[in-house]
């Protein structure tokens, strides 16, 4: 006899939402999940939520390269170079 | 632009396109051109690593001037070695993971220890949000119904920018490595010495947090 899976609710479905979005869940949680989704809309809301968050932190550039590193490792690599 | 500076740790939001033409030009190519004495090359793939070799760096030793010196013997190994570099794997991968040995040899010299995600298991989203049935008490809002968020679109990424500034490590690391940095999970769990189902976990509780932040700002709540 196949076990089928208790549903979710909400306070397990939100500890899934990370790894739903990496597509690292195991098919029966994905599947457990979806189902959740599928009728909760404040859990569909979480996951925007979370989706929105990790797409503005791919537009969030960390640019700490001062000028005067660039400079310094710029010089390097023309003596290495005049060496070489 | 927007800058955020907490406890030394620092990312501005900056636009792409300052590199100029060469942004375009995929890192094999760079590569090949730099190897061939083309310093704009060299500086273009400073340009887009340097931050990087920081974030792994600064997991490891303590303070932004040692993170910088391991960045700085990086591309001198980089520079020396480039003749050897067979490209069996990617250049961001031998760069990164030259970066991380490195790193990881001042942190035995320094005698450092690699910071622990404190509470591995809890709840990420906090038991009072919900009912005695697991449901909602007050439902989660899209952010893109948010009224700043609506009439600014660089409002999320500065409020996110913000937040991850805020975490602690190896949530941090961990956050800027995958999502600003964009490696894979599988890169960043090689750089930092973690498993893979590690890194999901940090990621999972960093992203939630980021969420809990962003959520709490928008809402003028106190965390």
């Amino acid at each position: 006899m196949r076990l089928t899976a208790p549903p979710l609710v909400c306070r397990e479905a939100v500890e899934l939402v990370s790894d739903y979005l990496d597509g690292a869940l195991s098919r029966r949680d994905r599947r457990r999940l979806q189902r959740h989704l599928d009728t909760c809309d404040a859990c569909d809301a979480y996951l925007d939520q979370v989706r929105a968050t990790i797409a503005a932190s791919g537009r969030v550039t960390p640019d700490d390269l001062a000028p005067e590193t660039l400079e310094g490792l710029v010089e390097l690599y023309r003596r290495f170079q005049e060496e070489s | 632009m927007s800058h955020v500076e907490r406890s030394g740790w620092t990312l501005r939001v900056t636009r792409p396109g300052a590199s100029g033409n060469l942004l375009h030009v995929d890192d094999t190519e760079l590569v090949a051109r730099f190897r061939g004495g083309d310093e704009t090359a060299f500086t273009e793939l400073v340009g887009r690593y340097h931050s990087t070799l920081l974030k792994v760096a600064r997991y490891y030793v303590v303070g932004a001037a040692s993170a910088e010196d391991v960045a700085q013997e990086t591309w001198m190994a980089v520079i020396r070695g480039v003749e050897r570099f067979e490209g069996r794997s990617s250049f961001k991968t031998w760069l990164l993971r030259i970066c991380a040995n490195r790193a990881r040899t001042h942190a035995v010299n320094e005698h450092r220890t690699i910071p622990v995600d404190p509470n591995p298991s809890g709840a990420t989203v906090h038991a009072s949000n919900f009912d005695q049935g697991g449901m909602w008490r007050d439902p989660p809002v899209p952010f893109t119904e948010f009224v700043e968020f609506r009439h600014d679109s660089e409002a999320l990424v500065r409020q996110v920018c913000e937040a991850i500034s805020t975490l602690g490590d190896p949530q941090r690391t961990v956050v800027t490595l995958r999502d600003v940095k964009g490696l894979s999970t599988e890169e960043v769990a090689d750089l930092l010495d973690l498993s893979v189902g590690n890194v999901r976990v940090i990621l999972h509780r960093g992203r939630a947090r980021v969420r809990v932040i962003v959520e709490a700002a928008t809402k003028g709540t106190e965390l």
